[in-house]
């Protein structure tokens, strides 16, 4: 289990480029946006130099983006694409069409905010709007974090119990340009871990010609839906025997469909995903510190979502703080609904904190974490949990609105 | 290969017997013969039409080739995709685009535009039917002046999108028009289609009985009257060099536009105002015929 391979420093988008470099990804279409453009920007240059042996297409929109990696996908090919916010939004249509299809496509997603007002900043509203898509989602929170999530949900993807796309999503910025320390496995290794893709159910092929798509009337409309709807669910264990194998492998563990901090003894945990939960690491150790005993629960994958993990670690706590990086409008956290579902038939489950904050790039620091840990376990034991949800860091003006009583929920 | 109409009569190419279309439609007798010159090494992208439908529903195709339907602003870009992956396989496929009016014309022109500036290797085909006619007749891009669709209800005000000539501006090596009334010309466009690298594109008239409540029993002849009375002008755009390939002897535009209900009610001044635009455009065709190249 010796770490084997190259150190380098390194941002995340550079970390999501050689990834798909190391997943030998044959066909990558690309559209530029903001914060995302340097991952295609790296592949290009791979490409052109001759350090990758792929077709790269410079399409006119994300739309034809993904459209371009949906042909390349039935055709039989690995395929990658990247992308952010509005491009996202823009690609809704056809990722339906992706996840439809069976097609593991590969996406980095560099969270960002949606407009107007435009705003390059993170925020994960633009994936979280999209959640419903039949993606696979996992959020990252560090650069060898992207580079090793890559390559373990290709194989995830790939496997004939899953063939569902996935994104890997990242925040913009602050994994995005930011450079880390990043082991860069072998090609040899990386190799090994990830055979080539070869579909298992369907390509096109004049050799074996089938239509794909047409009329599905509703006799038959439904179990399709359905049998995605399995496979999203079996890949939560795969997600796990993935990373597991990666750990034997390569000797890094970045958590499941989860990861846990603490949390054995805790009576409190915090709930977030993406670089959030770096940060409430570092938070838990300042409450732990003060003598509080508070855990941290890290949702790696959104999409599927774990709720039997989630509750398994959240019952017979004292009381449960999520952190969201989005907003459902009049209902709270996406992270913090999915929780919700998680507890609510269960015994023992505790009572729920929500926070919405970080919009648009808002900072969000370990300080910030201890805050609202602090102010949700005061509500907890006071008995002040009014609302499914609060908003934190507002300024002070709204602040007074959102705490008026004239604002109902 | 000479066709004889003995051959296109007796091969069905990738069209098989017992689809969903509707009778006379103009669409799969386009589709009957363009596969049967493509071969079966052929791969089909499809996008929102109502191509979508004639397959036939899961579990059945009436198609015998590799198929893949797509959302339907999406098809150029798809093909390009699944083309780069044959290339990176090293396969040596035809890919091939069969969009309608509206997934080509509105929709689809992006796609369209960005895989022609490309350059991709793929054949874009446009049935043509002139409206929406997988919602049910409604106006799109390619309806002509002054027919009636169900959002036209008084008739069209606006000249229809001159898409061969569109694409034909992003200098692409062939371009084509053709009509299902016109059988051989359309045949040899796709073989020479078929021998050409780079981003073909191919227009084709195509009847639609339901749509324009012309007779089931002529589609044929509605489609040859297209062409006969300049309303349809058959030419092709090889590497810029334009050719009208069938220069019929000019008929009344009345006889086609009184084949179908979709021009009726036309006062004769109408008619004379469409039967003008129709010279202007064969005058137009023939100039640039006579010119070195149109680009």
């Amino acid at each position: 289990m010796a770490v084997e391979g190259t150190w380098e420093i390194i941002t995340g988008n550079q970390a999501a480029a050689i990834a798909a470099k190391l997943a030998r990804v044959k066909v990558v279409p690309a559209y530029p946006i903001t914060p995302q453009t340097t991952i295609v920007e790296y592949i290009a240059s791979f490409i052109e130099s001759g350090h990758m042996d792929a077709e790269y297409i410079r399409v006119e929109s994300e739309h034809s983006a993904m459209a371009a990696a949906i042909g390349a996908s039935a055709a039989g090919v690995r395929a990658f694409t990247a992308t952010a916010s509005q491009g996202l939004l823009l690609m809704s249509e056809v990722l339906h069409w992706a996840a439809g299809s069976r097609l593991p496509i590969g996406m980095a997603v560099v969270n960002r905010a949606v407009g107007p007002p435009w705003n390059i900043h993170v925020d994960h509203q633009d994936a979280m709007s999209q959640r419903d898509t039949g993606w696979l989602q996992v959020y990252i929170s560090s650069n060898q974090e992207v580079l090793d999530t890559i390559l373990m949900m290709y194989k995830v993807a790939e496997h004939p119990d899953v063939l569902l796309p996935f994104m890997v999503c990242l925040d913009g910025f602050v994994l995005s340009h930011t450079y880390m320390p990043v082991n860069i496995p072998r090609q040899e290794d990386v190799d090994e871990f990830l055979p080539e893709y070869s579909p298992p159910h369907w390509k096109l092929d004049p050799e074996n010609p089938i239509t794909f798509g047409n009329l599905a009337l509703p006799e038959e409309y439904q179990e399709m839906r359905w049998s995605m709807d399995l496979s999203m669910r079996r890949a939560l264990d795969l997600i796990e025997d993935v990373a597991e194998e990666f750990f034997q492998k390569f000797g890094r563990y970045h958590g499941g469909v989860t990861w846990k901090y603490k949390v054995e003894d805790a009576d409190y945990v915090v709930v977030t995903a993406g670089t959030m939960a770096s940060e409430a690491e570092v938070a838990v150790d300042e409450l732990r510190e003060e003598g509080m005993r508070v855990g941290l629960l890290k949702v790696r994958a959104f999409r599927p979502f774990p709720h039997r993990d989630v509750a398994e670690v959240l019952q017979d706590r004292k009381g449960v703080i999520i952190i969201d990086r989005s907003i459902a409008f009049s209902s709270g956290g996406p992270i913090g609904i999915e929780v919700r579902s998680s507890l609510y038939n269960i015994s023992g489950s505790p009572p729920v904190v929500n926070y919405v904050t970080g919009l648009g790039g808002r900072d969000v620091t370990y300080e910030d974490i201890v805050e609202m840990t602090k102010d949700g376990i005061g509500r907890i034991t006071s008995d002040r949990l009014r609302r499914p949800y609060y908003w934190y860091k507002l300024k002070p003006e709204y602040e007074k609105i959102e705490l008026s009583e004239e604002v109902r929920l | 290969m000479t066709l004889t109409i003995h051959d296109l009569r007796k091969e069905s190419g990738s069209y098989l017997p017992g689809s969903a279309a509707c009778p006379g439609c103009g669409a799969t007798l386009a589709f009957r013969i363009a596969s049967r010159v493509l071969g079966p090494n052929t791969v089909y992208v499809v996008p929102a039409s109502c191509f979508s439908v004639i397959q036939s529903p899961f579990p059945k195709s009436a198609i015998s080739a590799p198929l893949y339907n797509i959302a339907f602003p999406a098809a150029a870009a798809t093909a390009s995709g699944v083309y780069r992956a044959y290339k990176m396989l090293g396969r040596d496929v035809n890919v091939v685009v069969w969009a309608g009016d509206g997934g080509t014309v509105d929709i689809g022109i992006q796609a369209l535009s960005g895989a022609a500036e490309r350059g991709e290797d793929i054949i874009y085909v446009c049935y043509d039917n002139e409206a929406y006619m997988n919602t049910g007749i409604q106006r799109s891009g390619a309806t002509p002046f002054r027919a009636w669709t169900k959002t036209t209800p008084t008739g069209k005000r606006e000249m229809p999108k001159d898409m061969p000539m569109i694409v034909a501006a992003h200098r692409v090596p062939y371009v084509a028009t053709a009509s299902v009334g016109y059988p051989f010309d359309l045949a040899n466009k796709f073989e020479k289609a078929k021998k050409i690298k780079g981003f073909r594109y191919i227009h084709i008239f195509s009847t639609c009985p339901p749509g324009w409540n012309s007779p089931v029993s002529k589609t044929a002849e509605v489609a040859k009257l297209a062409v006969d009375t300049y309303f349809w002008p058959l030419y092709e755009i090889e590497n810029g060099k334009l050719r009208i390939t069938v220069k019929p002897r000019k008929r009344p535009l009345k006889e086609f536009l009184e084949l179908q209900d979709r021009f009726r009610g036309l006062s004769d001044e109408e008619i004379e105002e469409l039967e003008k635009i129709v010279m202007e455009k064969w005058n137009f065709l023939l100039h640039l015929e006579k010119s070195e190249r149109v680009f």
